[in-house]
């Protein structure tokens, strides 16, 4: 392992994953967001609409990330749609993303037991606030755990991103590989800039386990 | 003239099956009428009709002459007068136990804070657990949590309480301490209906017994007829049940 070969491309490297951190948390804040409309529209099976989430979310969570960014970034322009990489990366991990933190929002509120919702009516609360005070908080921690192994996998995933042409680790490390075959130090890089990503996002994550577990 | 609650001609079904079928009764205020019978009998179904947890199909349910099931206006206005403590421990797991007794006062009722806590504290007190007030529910024993139920539903004053077999989930030894709260409850006049199967209780707490089978009252009387003479067979046949003879 050449230094010296490290240094010279640590830069590169250190510009590409603030690229992947930046677009892969965008991504995940989006996907928190569409995750949640669907999970209400879901558990509330409000018409119509949860036939489209249901659709949506089959749609995304059954086809593969990279197949998504190539139909955005190379598919989409065909019929007048041209989207910049970047945003492509991130609608692409927002919706892939959404349609997994759907399904985990929607189990954690069907898994809070129906005692739970008839001793808070008993108590004279309305929906509204049995709603806000009694399932969502419940719902939430029991989601925790998912939602954390979701934003670990979208992060993971963000290494498809190379396709679309996206200066991210893995373009980065597969460019120098290309341009100077230093196999070894680029995938070794690789390595370590996910493992900086990813390992403070699993400490966070058991400690948020743990917070929010009661 | 004084009666709380009445119950007139209720018919519930689950789809084809009658749960609850034809069911009058008055009840008193300070009246404690405890409520027998078989599992499946349709009794804590019919607690639920009483504070609108479930739909009925025919008759009525009137809390102070108005009527609370089927739902007129906002059912939520009856269900604050009625209290209600399950089999279950229902405690709210994601909030510690003082916590847990000033929800629906603050949120419901509306109620100033300050007074709220000080009535739950008192409360807490009174039945033993003001030690636990800042603890979560997991960290309480069964019997400790539903006397904490049984305060939830206190602070809200309710006209009337219902206990559906609150007993029922209980390891043996907890069962007592539960048992003396609703006692003591008995002893301040307090309006309720009682399902249980811990018939010594039943015997001990009760201004009147209901025993219901196959979704009809079967008899209505004191405790002391129905537990030393029950009119019918089908009393006499629950009541053999509890004992064991060699």
């Amino acid at each position: 392992m050449d230094v010296e070969v490290i240094k010279s491309y640590l830069p590169n490297f250190i510009k590409a994953f603030f690229l992947t951190i930046k677009i892969g948390w965008i991504g995940i804040a989006l996907a928190f967001i569409i995750g949640i409309v669907c999970a209400f529209i879901l558990y509330f099976k409000v018409p119509v609409f949860s036939g489209f989430v249901k659709g949506y979310v089959e749609l995304f969570r059954n086809t593969p990330l990279l197949v998504q960014l190539f139909f955005i970034y190379y598919g989409l322009p065909a019929i007048g749609v041209k989207i910049p990489a970047e945003l492509c990366g991130i609608l692409g991990l927002g919706l892939l993303g959404g349609s997994y933190m759907a399904e985990s929002f929607r189990s954690g509120l069907e898994a809070v037991p129906v005692i739970q919702t008839e001793s808070a009516l008993s108590l004279g609360m309305t929906r509204r606030q049995l709603f806000i005070y009694v399932i969502l908080p419940q719902a939430f921690s029991i989601s925790v755990p998912a939602i954390v192994a979701n934003i670990i996998f979208l992060l993971k995933e963000t290494s498809v991103f190379s396709a679309i042409s996206l200066m991210d680790l893995m373009f980065t490390a597969k460019d120098y590989i290309g341009l100077y075959y230093n196999t070894f130090e680029s995938l070794f890089l690789l390595v370590i800039f996910y493992i900086v990503m990813l390992l403070p996002v699993s400490f966070a994550g058991s400690i948020i386990e743990r917070k929010c577990s009661f | 003239m004084d009666e709380i609650l009445k119950i007139e001609h209720l018919n519930k079904k689950f789809d084809d099956l009658t749960v609850l079928e034809d069911i009058s009764l008055e009840v008193k205020k300070g009246e404690v009428v405890v409520v027998v019978g078989p599992s499946g009998c349709g009794k804590s179904t019919f607690l639920r009709c009483i504070n609108g947890l479930e739909t009925i199909q025919d008759g009525k349910i009137l809390l102070d002459g108005e009527t609370v099931n089927p739902p007129l206006g906002n059912i939520k206005n009856y269900r604050e007068k009625i209290g209600m403590v399950f089999q279950s421990y229902d405690l709210f797991p994601h909030k510690t136990i003082i916590e847990n007794l000033m929800l629906a006062p603050l949120k419901v009722q509306k109620r100033n804070k300050v007074e709220v806590r000080k009535e739950a504290e008192e409360l807490l007190e009174k039945v033993g657990l003001s030690s636990k007030k800042d603890n979560y529910p997991r960290q309480l024993s069964g019997g400790q949590k539903q006397r904490v139920a049984i305060v939830r539903a206190l602070i809200m004053h309710p006209e009337v309480l219902l206990f559906d077999e609150v007993t029922a989930a209980l390891d043996p030894e907890m069962v007592r301490e539960v048992l003396d709260v609703i006692m003591e409850l008995a002893r301040q006049n307090r309006t309720m209906l009682i399902v249980t199967h811990e018939m010594a209780f039943a015997k001990a707490v009760a201004d009147r017994v209901i025993f219901m089978d196959g979704g009809v009252i079967v008899e209505d009387t004191d405790p002391k007829s129905f537990f030393e003479n029950p009119a019918t067979e089908r009393a006499k046949k629950f009541l053999s049940t509890f004992e064991y003879n060699e």
